[in-house]
């Protein structure tokens, strides 16, 4: 266990390394989804009447953070493999599972800040804080994003040598996942047939948890189906992830 | 510090064929040895060692490295290996000391520890001026050293070295090799490495382990397997084609006769003293030669003579 924790440590650390090194780095990694928001938060400000638009985009940005982040990190991973500084770090004695823990502590590390970040510039403008709603919110985020963190080393894994099975798969996945998931637009005003496509999506199920948790409101039956969801991921990630990791690359 | 018994690794590829990159090894090696694995490309050398090194687990035999069972107790083995495979070791976006510090905190080393560690790295493998750098910027020799830099940071008592050389020019290359050398002087460090450069196995290796086709086809000193398995040769060319067929048929008294024109070559077990008897025997009967060498033979040599084709080719190739 404690060979555990300190080769958990030793992964974050690294993984961190580069934005210790640069931190100017930060600026492009926090400023495009706070430019996300202030332009289509304003557009939607616009558009829409009653509730407040803030209320609804800053739990939808939040989301699309915690989907591209571990696309990211598996992308950082995959080039890790194909140039051989993943298999130096291999053949060493570190725990297989930290290699898993420690690379998805860091991009919590990260989401929370973007978060807190995010949160406080919603504020001013005009987003209702209920911080134990946004805290069980960044939970349940935090959950989902580590199984989708560990489903993303899996494929960055299945894809060696060439990659293009990554590449394929996130740009051909990620997109109408995103869209399909009502983040950037309600899909309740689509046609019938994309109503039907979005509710297969798991990530619209989380979309409404958080938006209901970020609004307060911890009794909907959306919060339950979120965190099924959100733990289904988590579940399933982990244990294609460390067994991935274990069986050797 | 090695024991390998019928060693294979059968890869399954796309509709169902099966390649058997590693037909049954049997190695032992052992401590403070420097063998060198000699092979063509695809001949199984890589996997070989990747199977030893834990990276990869066998379809079938058994090994102890370093005393420990790679099949029960890969973390006992990787504890006590360094592995420097052919691929760049050290992440693109890392300072070339944090890499190496890193490395240290992976085999368990305390931060200090480690710092110390990458310090004494840096000095032996002549680093120091590069040590916050980041690797894209070093050359060829420099990010292999940091490699080996990276390979040794726990001080192993078995080092693994994939193709240290390949894709280095000439001067890097004799550098890595001096900077190997140094390294086994100084800490009586065991080395086995890889490599399809002949001249390499040649000289720097006391003991070279040839391998094709998934197999162990050949093990012993350099010497031995030359002199065991390919002897040297004579070579003597005559003015006319004549004197070139006269010269060939002395030839086959002193050993395997071949002729190209007016050039007769014949193996010999040793050729500098074969050499004069030879010409003297060509003299008696009256033949002349224009030119007279005698070749020590070459590991290419050895390989051809034990599998018909030749290494230099898929050096030429590579």
């Amino acid at each position: 266990m404690k060979k555990l924790l300190w080769d958990t440590r030793t992964v974050f650390l690294r993984e961190l390394m580069p934005t210790l090194r640069a931190p100017s780095s930060l600026i492009w990694t926090m400023g495009q989804p706070l430019l996300f928001l202030i332009l289509f938060g304003s557009l939607l400000a616009g558009s829409q009447g009653g509730v407040s638009p803030w209320q609804w985009f800053v739990p939808g940005i939040l989301i699309m953070m915690c989907l591209s982040g571990p696309m990211m990190s598996g992308y950082t991973l995959l080039t890790e493999l194909m140039s051989g500084s993943f298999e130096r770090i291999l053949v060493s004695p570190i725990d297989r599972s930290a290699l898993l823990f420690g690379r998805t502590l860091k991009e919590f590390l990260l989401l929370l800040v973007q978060a807190l970040l995010i949160i406080a510039v919603a504020t001013p403008l005009g987003f209702e804080l209920f911080p134990l709603g946004v805290l069980a919110g960044l939970i349940l985020l935090v959950v989902f994003g580590s199984g989708l963190i560990a489903l993303s080393y899996v494929l960055a894994i299945a894809s060696r040598p060439s990659g293009e099975l990554f590449y394929g798969v996130t740009q051909m996945v990620m997109f109408p996942v995103l869209l399909l998931s009502g983040v950037l637009l309600p899909v309740q005003s689509g046609p019938d047939w994309l109503r039907v496509i979005a509710s297969l999506n798991p990530v619209s199920y989380l979309v409404d948890a958080e938006r209901a948790l970020f609004a307060g409101n911890f009794a909907e039956p959306a919060v339950l189906h979120g965190a099924v969801t959100a733990f289904g991921f988590a579940a399933v990630g982990l244990f294609f992830g460390t067994r991935a990791m274990r069986k050797g690359i | 510090m090695i024991h390998a018994r019928k060693l294979a690794k059968r890869f399954k590829v796309r509709r169902g064929g099966v390649v058997e990159a590693v037909r049954g090894i049997d190695l032992d090696v052992e401590r403070g040895q420097l063998v060198a694995v000699l092979g063509p490309n695809g001949a199984g050398k890589s996997t070989t060692l990747r199977m030893l090194t834990t990276l990869l687990p066998p379809t079938s035999g058994t090994a102890t490295v370093a005393g420990r069972d790679i099949a029960t107790d890969p973390a006992g083995v990787r504890d006590r290996i360094g592995y420097v495979g052919q691929l760049s070791s050290a992440g693109e976006n890392y300072r070339v000391r944090d890499e190496i510090v890193t490395q240290g905190l992976a085999y368990g080393l305390s931060r200090s520890a480690a710092r110390r560690r990458a310090d004494e790295m840096l000095d032996l493998l002549d680093l120091r001026p590069m040590a916050l750098r980041h690797p894209g910027s070093l050359s060829g020799g420099q990010r292999r050293r940091l490699d080996i830099a990276i390979g040794l940071v726990h001080r192993p008592e078995l080092l693994f070295l994939d193709e240290p050389s390949t894709g280095l020019d000439p001067h890097n290359r004799a550098n890595v090799w001096e900077h190997v050398l140094r390294l086994r002087e100084q800490y009586g460090t065991t080395i086995v490495l890889t490599t399809h450069y002949l001249e390499e196995a040649d000289t720097m290796a006391e003991r070279v382990v040839i391998i094709d086709n998934g197999r162990i086809i050949a093990d012993g000193t350099a010497g031995g397997l030359k002199s065991e398995l390919a002897g040297d040769s004579l070579e003597v060319t005559t003015a006319t084609e004549a004197d070139a067929l006269r010269a060939a048929d002395v030839g086959v008294f002193f050993g395997d006769v071949t002729r190209e024109s007016t050039t007769v070559r014949v193996r010999v077990t040793r050729a500098d003293t074969a050499l004069p008897e030879f010409l003297r025997v060509l003299g008696e009967k009256d033949v002349r030669a224009v030119t007279a060498t005698s070749a020590r033979p070459t590991l290419d040599d050895v390989f051809l003579a034990l599998t018909g084709r030749s290494l230099r080719e898929d050096e030429v190739a590579a």
